[in-house]
C-alpha cells in the first residue's frame, strides 16, 4: 500500500523555482531516500508534506490525508525531525521527552517501547538540559520527541548533517530498528554513501528528480564500465586523463580517479600504457563497479 | 617523480610536542606532525577532539602551553602576527560578505591584507577570468550558487598569496560535480607549492587528501595517507577507519 503519494508538486519563492513537479510514491514500511545537495529542494519538500508549506500546484497524500484538506488528521499521524535542532534548549532531555508526549496527548511511558533503543544512549543524560548535549545526543533526542506518539510515518529532514560518522552509523541503526516496527521513514540526506542504507531512493537536484529506484539498480543503471586510475600525482593524472582522446568523464574520486570511455568498450591495458609514455610510472587501472555519486553526476551532466 | 623539484620536500608546518591545557583540560596532548610544501593535509576527529584549538594554535590566534611549532617559517609563540599574515583562511560557513559585491569582497579581503589598489584591480580581474565570473563581478554574493560562491571564496583567501591555507569543511553540501570542480582547484593550488589543511569531518573529503590526521581525546591517534590507514586498519573506507578509532578509544577510557 502506498504510503506517500506525491503528484507534481510545485514550488517557487520568487523566482526561484524550488521543485518542479515532483511525483514519487512512497510504500507503507519503506526506508525511502532523498539523496541532494543544498538547495536541491529537499526541506521544502518535506515542509509541504508535514503541511508546514503550501504548495503553490500539486497535491499529495500521506496516509490517505491531504497535506492541505487534512492537515490536523495529517499532523497527528507524522512525525518531523526538521533539519535545524528545534527542542527547547532550556528544558531537559526529559521535559522535551514529556512535553512532546502531551501535546500529542500520549505519555511517555505509554509508547517506551518504540523509542527505547534510541532512548538508552541518553538514559544517563535525563536531567541535563537539551542545550548541553553534544550533536549526536541532540539528534537522538530529537528522533525520541518524534516518535513518542507512535507516529505512522516518520519525517526525518538531513538527521545527519553535521553528524560525526559514528554517530551517523548508530543513527541508521536505530532506523532499521524503527522500519521492522512498521513505521514508513522518509529520510533527506546530502550524503550519496547513505543511499545504500535506505530501500529506495530519488535523487533529486535543482528541485527535479534524477531518477527513482533502489540503489542497486540506480547503481546498475550506469551506462559504461568505469576505470578507477591511481597515482600519486593526482592532480597531473588528471590532466593526462582529460587529454587522452577517448576520454568522456574524468572526476576525482577521493585516492584514484574515475574515467570513462568515449567508445562502447574500454581498454585498460592501452591506457596504462598511454599514462606510462606520460610518466606515470606508479599507475594503475582497474575496473571498479560505480556507485550513487557516479550516477547522479552523470545524470546532471 | 621527476617533475618535482627539491623545494617541494620543505616542511612548512612543523609541529612538536604541542600542547593547550584549558585548567585542569587538556584539550592538545602533546601532538607532532609536520606538513611539507604543496601538501593537502585532512586534519579530522570528532567534536571536541581538539581540532579546533589546533587550529587556532597553528593559525596564530591561541598561545600554547607548551611544545613548539612553526607554520610557514614563523614561530606560533612569538611571530602570531607574522603567521596571520602568511596564512590564508576559508571556511564554508563564513567567508564572504553576502551584502557586498564580488568585487567588493575581493577589494575588501585585498584591503585587509594590505596590497596596494592596483595589485588588487590586477588580482581581481585575473581572478574573475580564471574562474569564468566577469560577468558577476558587480553582483552580490547572496544571488551566486553555492558553488560559485565556494570557488571565489578559496580564491579571495589565495589573494595576497600565503604559503598555506585553511579549509574548514570545504565541500560540504554542495552537488557531487561542483565538489569534483572544488577539488580540481584545490589539487591545482596544491600543484603550484601552495600547502592545504583542510579540517572536516565528512570521511570520504578525507579521501581527497595527500595525507589525513585523525584526531582522538587531544592526541594524533592516526597519521597517513588515506590508503596506508584504511591497510593499517584492516578496512575499506575512512569512514570505517574513523569508526575503529573512536570505538577502541571509547572501550579503553
Amino acid at each position: 500500500m502506498n504510503s506517500v503519494i506525491m503528484d507534481n508538486i510545485a514550488r517557487s519563492y520568487g523566482d526561484v523555482r524550488a521543485l518542479d513537479g515532483i511525483s514519487v510514491q512512497i510504500n507503507g514500511g519503506e526506508l525511502f531516500g532523498f539523496i541532494g545537495p543544498d538547495g536541491a529542494g529537499k526541506t521544502t519538500l518535506f515542509r509541504i508534506l508535514t503541511s508546514l508549506l503550501l504548495p503553490d500546484s500539486g497535491s499529495a497524500t500521506v496516509d490517505g490525508l491531504d497535506v492541505v484538506d487534512d492537515y490536523r488528521k495529517l499532523r497527528r499521524a507524522i512525525g518531523y525531525m526538521p533539519g535545524r535542532f528545534s527542542l527547547y534548549q532550556d528544558l531537559t532531555v526529559e521535559e522535551n521527552l514529556q512535553f512532546f508526549a502531551s501535546v500529542f496527548g500520549t505519555t511517555v511511558d505509554a509508547n517506551y517501547e518504540l523509542i527505547r533503543s534510541v532512548f538508552q544512549y541518553l538514559e544517563p543524560f535525563r536531567h541535563r538540559r537539551a542545550g548541553q548535549l553534544s550533536g549526536g545526543m541532540k539528534q537522538k533526542l530529537a528522533l525520541s520527541c518524534a516518535l513518542i506518539h507512535r507516529p505512522s510515518v516518520l519525517f526525518l529532514d538531513e538527521p545527519t548533517t553535521g553528524v560525526d560518522a559514528v554517530s551517523r552509523k548508530e543513527f541508521w541503526e536505530m532506523l532499521e530498528e524503527l522500519k521492522a516496527e512498521g513505521i514508513t521513514i522518509v529520510v533527506s540526506t546530502p550524503y550519496m554513501d547513505e543511499a545504500s542504507l535506505c530501500d529506495r531512493v530519488a535523487l533529486i537536484q535543482d528541485g527535479r528528480l534524477l531518477t527513482v529506484d533502489t540503489p542497486t539498480r540506480i547503481e546498475k543503471s550506469f551506462p559504461k564500465p568505469i576505470l578507477s586510475v591511481r597515482s600519486a600525482r593526482k592532480y597531473e593524472l588528471i590532466k593526462a586523463l582529460r587529454a587522452y582522446p577517448f576520454s568522456s568523464s574524468v572526476y576525482a574520486f577521493g585516492e584514484s580517479a574515475h574515467y570513462t570511455d568515449s567508445r562502447s568498450s574500454v581498454d585498460a591495458v592501452e591506457l596504462q600504457s598511454y599514462l606510462r609514455d606520460q610518466g606515470f610510472t606508479d599507475v594503475t587501472v582497474a575496473q571498479v563497479d560505480p556507485g550513487i555519486e557516479d550516477v547522479f553526476m552523470a545524470l546532471m551532466t | 617523480m621527476a617533475a618535482k623539484d627539491s623545494s617541494t620536500e620543505r616542511v612548512v608546518i612543523d609541529v612538536r610536542d604541542l600542547t593547550r591545557r584549558f585548567g585542569d583540560f587538556t584539550a592538545v596532548d602533546s601532538i607532532s606532525f609536520s606538513v611539507k610544501r604543496g601538501e593537502i593535509l585532512g586534519f579530522l576527529g570528532a567534536n571536541g577532539a581538539g581540532k579546533t584549538t589546533a587550529i587556532r594554535m597553528l593559525t596564530g590566534l591561541l598561545e600554547p602551553s607548551s611544545g613548539d611549532a612553526t607554520v610557514a617559517g614563523f614561530d606560533v609563540y612569538r611571530q602570531r602576527e607574522a603567521i596571520k599574515k602568511n596564512i590564508g583562511y576559508m571556511s564554508q560557513k563564513f567567508s564572504l560578505y553576502e551584502d557586498l559585491t564580488v568585487f567588493e569582497n575581493i577589494r575588501f579581503y585585498g584591503g585587509v591584507y594590505g596590497l596596494t589598489r592596483a595589485t588588487i584591480k590586477s588580482k581581481s580581474d585575473e581572478l574573475l577570468e580564471r574562474l569564468g565570473l566577469q560577468h558577476a563581478r558587480d553582483h552580490r554574493i547572496s544571488g551566486l550558487p553555492l558553488g560559485w560562491r565556494q570557488k571565489l571564496a578559496f580564491s579571495v583567501a589565495l589573494l595576497h598569496e600565503p604559503e598555506i591555507v585553511f579549509l574548514d569543511e570545504p565541500t560540504g553540501g554542495v552537488d557531487p560535480v561542483t565538489r569534483r570542480q572544488f577539488w580540481d582547484l584545490i589539487y591545482e593550488t596544491a600543484a603550484n607549492g601552495v600547502t592545504v589543511f583542510a579540517t572536516t569531518h565528512y570521511m570520504d573529503e578525507a579521501e581527497y587528501c595527500d595525507r589525513v590526521s585523525i584526531m582522538v581525546d587531544g592526541r594524533i591517534e592516526a597519521y597517513g595517507t588515506p590508503n596506508a590507514l584504511k591497510n593499517q586498519f584492516e578496512v575499506s573506507s575512512m569512514d570505517d577507519v574513523f569508526i575503529r578509532l573512536a570505538r577502541s578509544t571509547s572501550q579503553s577510557s
